[in-house]
């Protein structure tokens, strides 16, 4: 941890490989209902 | 400009939007990332008198690490995008061209979407079942989601659409989810036992204070709908909360627009109720209705999502376990590479089914011919149009220079049309308050990492400070 700079998140959630599996448990065209922030969202392959 | 600095409630934040990294930094740090990253020793000198030599030096060594880290300043991860092949995900029947509201502000036309009321025969939706199996290929996670008008006009519709699709599910190799937005007033006891047995997710509108909800949510005899819609959606909610199987999730979803621009006291007041679980959310207009939010309100609505945000945390820190959608941020996991740089996926991975079968891109486009995809009996036969929108990703917008892209992922298609008659200039006041959310959801990312540091340091000293909730707040968080 930095003196000047504290660093909160690292960004682990790139998934630059993953070409979309579909599979996500909610898909934003349900979320888009209450309006969808794609950053929400997350994927199952993770388990998460 | 991916690296994106921004203060919020006065901690200063450095977010990189290529690396999706969050620094909180100090005020020399904050001078020091104030531009690109080949003027920082021009920066360092000009800062020299301001802040004592050795500090600088340490802050730019940090930056450099950082840097060297790939954590700031990081290139973009994802050029020469190219989308994969259309395969729908998900359908929205629009099962009822109706409604029993006459809501001032429906951008469907008071829920007949310009052609006069209709309701879905289950037949079509049945037939749209089959198509959804058959479009969705190799995918095994489907969902339709049932919207209007008003979903519970047509309930029988619902009903056998439900049926029909648990019953060729396992044969098919899917599985269904299902969504239902509704304005709540048909919501019985018998209707909650339905959808709560059957794992629907369930959106309910509740704009929030009596009269903020009144100003336009009225029956088709002006009535306000407040009191009606309050009790079934708090009856909704009591079941939900005690319901022991498997069940869906829920929000009351508001919407608010440039008459209560102090919609923090809405969220307020749901929270006040009993709910646990909301979306607020600004009404999209053509620009000329006076309820419309315009480029001159974004100051205060600005300033009003963080005092949102700061209400938020101090609920979280007192032990509310309330959550409000657009605060949530998975920075640590989050979607994949298309959802990150295509969205809701419109036009390709999602379509919409009116009541006469027709399919469209969304629900939004519903009713308009330019945009009418084909039918659940032939399958989109304008792949043009497909075309159109499986390349409207982030790539081909002015999105590409934005610090906040893979995590809004371009926009609403339908409010860029509606606002600027393309797909792919977005909606500019959609971007800011997008912008602005987002940025609250780091700032509350932030102070979820300080107090959480706060707490463990507590720890071991033995104390007995408790500042934490029964739940975390909705960010994951990766290192801090």
């Amino acid at each position: 941890m930095g003196k000047h700079i504290k660093v909160i998140a690292v960004g682990g959630g790139k998934k630059a490989g993953q070409t979309g599996c579909g599979e996500c448990p909610t898909s934003c065209q349900s979320a888009c209902k209450t309006s969808c922030t794609v950053g929400n969202q997350s994927c199952v392959r993770d388990g998460k | 400009m991916p690296l994106h600095r921004f203060t919020c409630n006065g901690k200063h934040l450095i977010f990189d939007g290529h690396a999706l990294a969050l620094h909180e930094v100090d005020e020399v740090a904050w001078e020091l990332l104030a531009g690109p990253a080949e003027d920082i020793e021009g920066r360092a000198r000009a800062l020299a008198g301001r802040f004592p030599r050795e500090a600088i030096d340490e802050a730019v060594a940090e930056i450099r690490t950082l840097a060297h880290q790939g954590l700031l300043f990081a290139p973009d991860p994802y050029g020469g995008y190219e989308p994969p092949p259309p395969l729908v995900k998900a359908l929205c029947l629009n099962v009822a061209h109706a409604c029993n509201l006459s809501c001032g502000y429906c951008f469907a036309g008071g829920g007949e979407y310009g052609a006069g009321p209709a309701v879905m025969p289950p037949e079509i939706a049945r037939r749209a079942v089959d198509f959804l199996i058959a479009a969705s290929g190799p995918r095994k996670r489907v969902e339709i989601d049932f919207f209007g008008g008003e979903p519970l006009l047509a309930l029988d519709t619902v009903r056998a659409a439900v049926a029909y699709a648990r019953e060729r599910e396992a044969a098919a190799g899917k599985e269904f989810g299902f969504t239902l937005t509704t304005n709540a007033l048909l919501l019985t006891d018998e209707v909650i036992d339905y959808l709560l047995r059957h794992g629907f997710n369930v959106v309910l509108s509740l704009d929030g204070r009596p009269e903020v909800h009144n100003r336009f949510r009225r029956t088709r005899g002006g009535q306000g709908s407040y009191a009606a819609v309050r009790e079934r959606i708090l009856r909704f909610i009591e079941r939900w909360e005690n319901w022991d199987g498997p069940r869906g999730y829920y929000y009351v979803r508001g919407t608010f627009t440039r008459y209560n621009q102090d919609f923090a006291e809405d969220f307020l007041h749901l929270v006040d109720l009993g709910v646990r679980f909301i979306s607020l959310e600004p009404a999209v207009g053509r620009g000329d209705e006076e309820w419309t939010i315009r480029e001159e309100d974004l100051p205060r609505l600005e300033a009003e999502y963080e005092r949102l945000a700061r209400l938020y945390l101090a609920l979280r820190v007192g032990g509310r376990d309330v959550h409000f959608f657009h605060f949530r941020l998975d920075l640590d996991g989050g979607p994949c590479l298309p959802r990150r740089l295509t969205g809701c996926g419109a036009g390709c991975g999602y379509l919409a089914v009116a009541p006469d079968g027709s399919l469209y891109p969304c629900h939004q486009f519903d009713g308009r011919d330019a945009f009418r995809l084909g039918d659940v009996w032939s399958g989109a036969t304008e792949p043009r149009l497909v075309e159109d929108f499986r390349q409207a990703h982030i790539y081909r917008k002015p999105c590409r220079d934005c610090w906040a892209k893979f995590l809004c992922s371009g926009g609403c298609h339908a409010a860029a049309f509606i606002a600027n008659g393309n797909v792919l200039t977005p909606y500019v006041v959609g971007c800011r308050l997008m912008q602005k959310r987002l940025e609250c959801a780091l700032y509350l990312a932030s102070a979820e990492c300080v107090r959480r540091s706060k707490k463990e340091k507590t720890e071991d000293k033995g104390g007995t400070w408790e500042v934490h909730g029964p739940g975390r707040l909705d960010m994951t968080i990766s290192l801090c």
